[in-house]
């Protein structure tokens, strides 16, 4: 023994062990954080196997099962026993799985907890096949036969694969189809429905002002009748579109022997994962992050993509950088070199200071009531009476979003500046003066260049703080769903007065407000991943920037 | 030389050149208003948050006030003496009086203006009584002469014309009973006082006559749903005593009379057996100098209002006593005056009333709130006789004892808010004891919104209280770790790691503690508690161990590279306490610790608790706190702790004893900033709680706190009604702990700052 017990004590040695395990235990949390939500949200883009059971409910009834295998545990037979499950006696421990069975319209849910000890006969079936649908979750089965116009047209034996190809050339085309119909209903159809509504919101304006003389509204039913032909001719293609979709179905059969009907056009995607090469697997892997990464979401935002949260989120944080950059820059410009130092400028700058850490949620609230309800309010009375009673601005919108992040993140930006011209030598400053520099010119040519990265710091601090704010959105402008994006190919082009989606909101609203949060909870994941990166990214230049110059500056003082 | 001199002075005054300096020097100084201009104008900008605040806040606590909008007399046969009741409508235009000859005259509010008239069939027979207002009842009855009662609904229906314009309103008067008039005593003795109620198959009508005694009958009204027809029965029922009362008053389906004897004593009658009816219990109502001169019912006809002749109004309701019986309970009282009340009106839509005394002094009271909103002398020449308050409590009308009719705007916005009612305990209509309660909307009408911040503010302290149980210990132990032992190579790895940390959104945080760590825990109950012993043991046993081993070994990692060991120890500790999770729950506690904690601790155990709230939000702060921490105790100058150290003492006394004493105010202040995010925090709490307002502290069960409140009701709240302004108020409880908590922490810093500079 080198040391004793009370010596090693006396020592002091073990509160440094301890303290430096609070350390350990601070980065371990960090990294299994972002650790689990990486692998959970990664995991949800592979094409899992797909497994087959019987499930032994009790002894008369036995069925078989097909689907993912979500999550494993091993629960307590006490555990087991209390919900009220008999568990033979002797048993201490028991695995469960959740296995994804999908198949709602079947099954009423698409997730079934079961303890192994009731699953025998595991396989992995090759042509059991995989069918993402735009409503009712995914199907699990195989596949039997095709059908046009309610004919059969081909068939084939459970346990043969020779229809697949045609199946997925069926799914292709009606897919073609389908991205026909979405951009005839959303860009030709949606501007005209939009230029429908500016005509009325035209009339009305004229009604107001009293010059709603006839040949006005001459003026304005010709504008309405032209557009109306048009969108009865996009109506008819629109319809021919949809009839050429409904034509063909598909049989399926589900593990259980139950046959099903599921018409081509529902269907998104299929594929037989047990059946795929590596490479195939990688391909399918990469075409699943696209959709999520460009599409719109689908069935209560717990499938598809997330691009309008992203957009969102995106055009928020533009129109917030915009308007913080100046406000915030002129501000520490004003406190460092023009206000006289002395203890005001002290209250002020530590007020900024803590304006930094009032809770958010307190500028949410301020900015609905005085940004939306009282400015918006009032900018409806005075330009937008004819939308009347329908609020323009005085309602939740982008605009309001913004400006209120732009004032949550204002001291940010005016804190980092402020370091960054600080840290500029005096002899720089009084160099230029001596040149015979006005303070402008000093200020403009010198000064600014020099902190522009401590801006830039700060601006990118802002952003990554504006980024993953949610509290003051939700009462703001953040919607869970938008019908349109705040920026199309609509004059103005920009809608300010628009909802908008966003990734922080929808990482709450899909988690905790979705009526299937099992199936949505690797989409989640995904998100809340989405939104890591991004801001891990932004911080991390941030901060990156911030030592680079310190660095040039420790040169300077020298 | 003076030449060149003077030739440069030349060039350099040229007019161009001095042109352009003046230029230079106009830019320069508009650019130096402009930019003074901008940054006052953002830091106003900044100040005006609070104020915004505030200005949304104040209504709430500011008191009625009352305007005479205006006045007008009545033709003479509608002056005063003769009239028996005056009521109003919702839109405050028009009003009507029951004179005592059983005309119902109608007319404008605001100049008398007369509109409609309408006979009662009183027949041979005169008015002895009218039945005593009740909030939201449209229905005027008359107890007459020859005990018959007389029953009429009013109704006033806004007409519009055939363009959709809104035209004036049309009074229409219809009977109540299809027998009308209705014996109510068969002996025909004047009806002295009338009263009745709704039953779920018709009325009880009730009704005093000659020596206050009692008489009931029961109309009972059915569809024959054959064939359609109504049908209308009377049913006289025997009431169990003859003591000589003064008032009467039937609670909602008749399950309780309360009749007043004349020394102010109230029986309460359980009338549920209709035909049965039986003395429940007796209340004394006043004290032995007082008397009862008013007793109506407040909204919802759950509370009684009494008001004495001592200028006070006391209110009654039904309250479950120790032995599960339900007896009439003194709740409140409230006080106008010292004179006799003379009138009382119960507000319509919200617990409140007016009451008007002898001498003409009225007040406007809340009742929940124990409020008085106003207190004034209404008229200055002549007393008040009768008054009417309209629906929405916005308008009063009064006639004076001279016949003149005054109409008062009254602006009461927010009478349900009080610093008692948002903070103290309320004792709310049907509970059993005083309580704070936040509940803030239901589905029922005449459901009364209860609005106590303590519960919410509560909930605040807790999550922050168990935040920084966790986060205090980790963020400053780590801070002293890396500030003075950690080598400069490490540190540079582990501080940007840590500040990413801070820059997680609190979405992720909430999301993963919801949906992640709440099952876990929950699953995994016996782990956590585990890994509270395991993780310091583990460590300990494992330091000690490596104090035994050879000097070459051990000096290969020397103490500033520690952390190295540590990560996989720490990493390894976690695994293992949580593999040891369900053999440690077989083992103590029969294989389910939740049925133990529920069962045998008897300690209610929701999935999304507290400690999952803790555990989240303590990582959201850790950083905060450590990041400050480190600050000040990497500050502390170097030539005090080699002070220390030549003098004897080891690392650990040096830390201990010279460091963290002179760094103490800057760990204070990263303790207070981070308590200052743990309090404002929103999305965590949100996600990782059931956002129930309890009040208790409880780490299995959840809280509901001010911030997820606000994000949760904000959007559905009314612009301008009570409860947006409450929220509102929430928010600046919020900043203005915060604030305060902060600028605590700044001044202790700045101090602290100057303090080393001076070392």
């Amino acid at each position: 023994m080198q040391i004793s017990l009370k010596d090693w004590v006396r020592s002091g040695s073990p509160w440094i062990w301890l303290s430096a395990s609070a350390v350990a235990i601070s980065v371990v949390l960090v990294l299994g954080l972002l650790g689990v939500v990486a692998s959970r949200g990664l995991v949800h883009f592979w094409p899992a196997t797909l497994q087959e059971y019987t499930y032994t409910q009790d002894q008369d009834l036995q069925i078989q099962v097909l689907g993912e295998q979500v999550q494993r545990e091993e629960v307590t037979a006490e555990q087991i026993r209390n919900s009220g499950i008999a568990v033979p006696e002797g048993v201490d421990l028991l695995g469960r799985q959740l296995i994804k069975v999908g198949n709602r319209d079947v099954y009423g849910s698409d997730f079934r907890w079961a303890l192994e000890n009731q699953l025998s006969n595991l396989n992995y079936p090759v042509y059991a096949t995989s069918f993402e649908r735009r409503e009712q979750g995914n199907f699990y089965g195989f596949i039997l036969a095709i059908k046009d116009k309610g004919q059969l047209v081909a068939e084939q034996e459970k346990g043969s694969n020779q229809l697949w190809p045609a199946v997925v050339e069926r799914i292709e085309q009606t897919r073609l189809i389908q991205d026909q119909i979405e951009d005839l209903e959303k860009g030709a159809i949606g501007a005209i429905n939009y230029q429908l509504e500016q005509l009325r919101l035209d009339k009305r304006r004229l009604e107001l002002k009293g010059e709603d003389t006839p040949e006005n509204l001459a003026e304005l039913q010709a504008k309405r009748a032209s557009f109306q032909t048009d969108y009865a001719l996009l109506e008819t293609e629109l319809r021919a579109l949809y009839q050429s979709l409904a034509t063909s179905s598909l049989l399926v059969v589900t593990a259980d022997g139950q046959t099903k009907e599921i018409n081509f056009s529902t269907i998104v995607r299929a594929y037989q994962p047990n059946n795929m090469s590596l490479g195939q697997k990688i391909g399918h892997y990469f075409a699943k992050l696209w959709e999520f990464v460009s599409d719109d979401p689908r069935e209560a935002n717990t499938e598809g993509g997330i691009f309008p949260a992203i957009f969102g989120t995106v055009m928020m944080v533009l129109i917030m950088s915009v308007l913080v950059t100046p406000f915030g820059v002129v501000t520490a410009v004003y406190l460092r070199e023009y206000a006289r130092q002395g203890f005001i400028t002290r209250v002020i700058r530590i007020a900024v200071n803590n304006l930094a850490s009032v809770p958010s949620i307190v500028y949410g609230v301020f900015g609905l009531g005085f940004f939306v309800y009282f400015i918006g309010g009032n900018l409806d009375k005075i330009f937008y009476p004819e939308a009347a009673p329908a609020p323009t601005f005085g309602t939740p919108g982008l605009l309001w979003a913004s400006l209120t992040l732009a004032l949550l993140t204002l001291p940010v930006v005016i804190v980092a500046t402020e370091e960054g011209l600080s840290r500029i030598p005096r002899s720089v400053r009084e160099g230029s003066l001596a040149l015979g520099a006005t303070k402008l010119e000093t200020l403009w040519r010198i000064v600014i260049p020099m902190a522009s990265p401590a801006m830039m710091t700060g601006v990118i601090l802002a952003v990554a703080r504006a980024a993953g704010e949610v509290a003051p959105l939700m009462l703001v402008g953040v919607v869970k769903l938008a019908p349109n994006l705040p920026m199309d190919m609509n004059a103005p082009f920009l809608h300010l007065e628009r909802k908008f989606m966003h990734l922080g909101f929808h990482i709450y609203d899909v988690g905790f407000q979705s009526p299937n949060v099992e199936a949505a909870r690797p989409l989640v994941y995904a998100t809340a991943l989405m939104l890591v990166v991004v801001i891990a990214v932004l911080n991390l230049t941030a901060i990156s920037l911030r030592n680079r110059l310190r660095e040039k500056y420790r040169a300077l003082d020298m | 030389m003076k030449d060149i001199s003077s030739v440069l002075e030349q060039r350099l005054n040229s007019s161009g050149i001095k042109k352009r300096r003046k230029f230079r020097a106009f830019k320069d100084i508009f650019a130096r208003y402009g930019i003074a201009v901008g940054g006052m104008g953002v830091i106003v900008a900044i100040t005006l948050i609070f104020f915004y605040l505030l200005y949304e806040v104040v209504p709430l606590f500011k008191s009625a006030t009352l305007e005479t909008s205006s006045s007008f007399s009545l033709p003479s046969e509608l002056a005063t003496g003769q009239n028996l009741a005056l009521i109003t409508e919702e839109q405050n235009e028009q009003a009507a009086v029951l004179t005592n000859q059983g005309q119902l005259v109608f007319f404008s509010t605001q100049d008398g203006t007369e509109k409609a008239r309408h006979q009662l069939p009183l027949g041979e027979a005169s008015i002895t009584s009218i039945k005593e207002k009740t909030p939201s009842d449209a229905n005027l009855m008359v107890g007459l002469s020859n005990g018959e009662v007389l029953a009429v609904t009013t109704r006033f229906q806004v007409q519009y014309n055939q363009q959709g314009e809104r035209g004036g309103i049309k009074p229409t008067v219809t009977p109540l009973f299809n027998t009308s008039p209705l014996q109510l005593d068969p002996l025909q003795r004047a009806i002295q006082q009338v009263t009745y109620q709704k039953l779920h198959d018709g009325f009880l009508v009730a009704g005093l006559v000659k020596q206050g005694e009692v008489v009931l009958t029961k109309v009972e009204q059915r569809t024959n749903f054959i064939t359609g027809a109504f049908v209308e029965t009377l049913k006289p029922l025997t009431f169990p005593s003859q003591t000589n009362y003064q008032r009467l008053l039937i609670a909602p389906e008749a399950r309780y009379i309360f009749a007043l004897t004349a020394n102010g004593q109230l029986d309460v009658y359980n009338a549920q057996n209709i035909n049965a009816i039986v003395l429940d219990h007796s209340v004394q109502l006043t004290l032995a100098n007082q008397q009862v001169t008013q007793m109506v019912f407040q909204l919802g006809q759950q509370s009684l209002l009494i008001g004495d002749n001592q200028g006070q109004v006391s209110q009654w309701f039904m309250v479950r006593n120790e032995h599960n019986q339900q007896r009439l309970t003194h709740i409140r009282t409230l006080k106008l005056g010292d004179a006799p009340i003379a009138i009382l009106e119960a507000e319509q839509r919200r617990k409140g009333f007016v009451a008007i005394d002898t001498t003409g002094r009225a007040g406007v009271f809340n009742t929940t709130a124990e409020k008085k909103a106003l207190d004034l002398q209404l008229l200055t020449d002549s007393k008040p006789a009768l008054i009417s308050l309209a629906p929405r409590a916005s308008m009063l009308l009064v006639q004076d004892n001279q016949g003149v009719v005054h109409n008062f705007a009254i602006d009461n916005q927010h009478p349900e808010t009080s610093l008692k009612s948002l903070w103290g305990k309320v004792w709310y209509e049907g509970y059993e004891e005083p309580e704070y309660t936040w509940q803030s909307s239901s589905a029922s009408t005449e459901f009364e919104p209860k609005f106590s911040l303590t519960p919410l503010a509560f909930g605040t302290l807790k999550a922050a209280f168990y935040a920084m149980l966790l986060s205090v210990p980790l963020a400053v132990c780590g801070a002293m770790y890396t500030a003075y032992f950690m080598a400069p190579a490490v540190r540079n790895k582990v501080k940007p790691v840590i500040e990413l940390m801070e820059a997680l959104p609190t979405v992720i945080l909430g999301f993963f503690a919801g949906l992640f760590l709440a099952p876990f825990m929950e699953s995994h109950l016996t782990g956590v508690f585990a890994l509270l012993v395991i993780m310091p043991l583990g460590i300990l046993t494992f330091a000690f161990a490596w104090a035994q081993l050879p000097a070459n070994i051990r000096q290969r990692v020397p103490e500033s590279w520690h952390l190295v060991l540590v990560i996989p120890l720490v990493v390894f500790l976690s695994w293992f306490s949580f593999a040891m999770s369900q053999p440690l729950e077989i083992w103590f506690f029969a294989g389910d610790m939740r049925n133990w904690l529920t069962n045998d601790l008897g300690i209610p155990f929701d999935q999304r608790n507290a400690m999952v709230v803790g555990f989240a939000m303590g990582f959201a702060v850790i950083p905060t706190i450590y990041s400050i921490a480190e600050d000040a105790l990497y500050g502390v100058p170097k030539s005090l702790s080699h002070g220390s150290l030549a003098l004897g003492a080891t690392t650990w006394q040096t830390l201990v004893r010279v460091v963290l004493p002179t760094a103490s105010p800057g760990i204070f202040s990263a303790v207070m900033i981070g308590m200052g995010r743990a309090v404002g925090e929103t999305m965590i709490v949100l996600m990782a709680t059931g956002n129930t307002a309890i009040m208790n502290a409880n780490i299995f069960e959840g809280m509901r706190t001010l911030a997820a409140n606000i994000a949760v009701e904000m959007g559905e709240s009314a612009v301008g009604s009570s409860h947006y302004r409450v929220l509102f108020l929430a928010a600046l409880v919020l900043f203005l702990f915060t604030f305060v908590v902060n600028t605590l922490a700044e001044i202790v810093r700045q101090r602290l700052r100057k303090k080393y500079s001076s070392l």
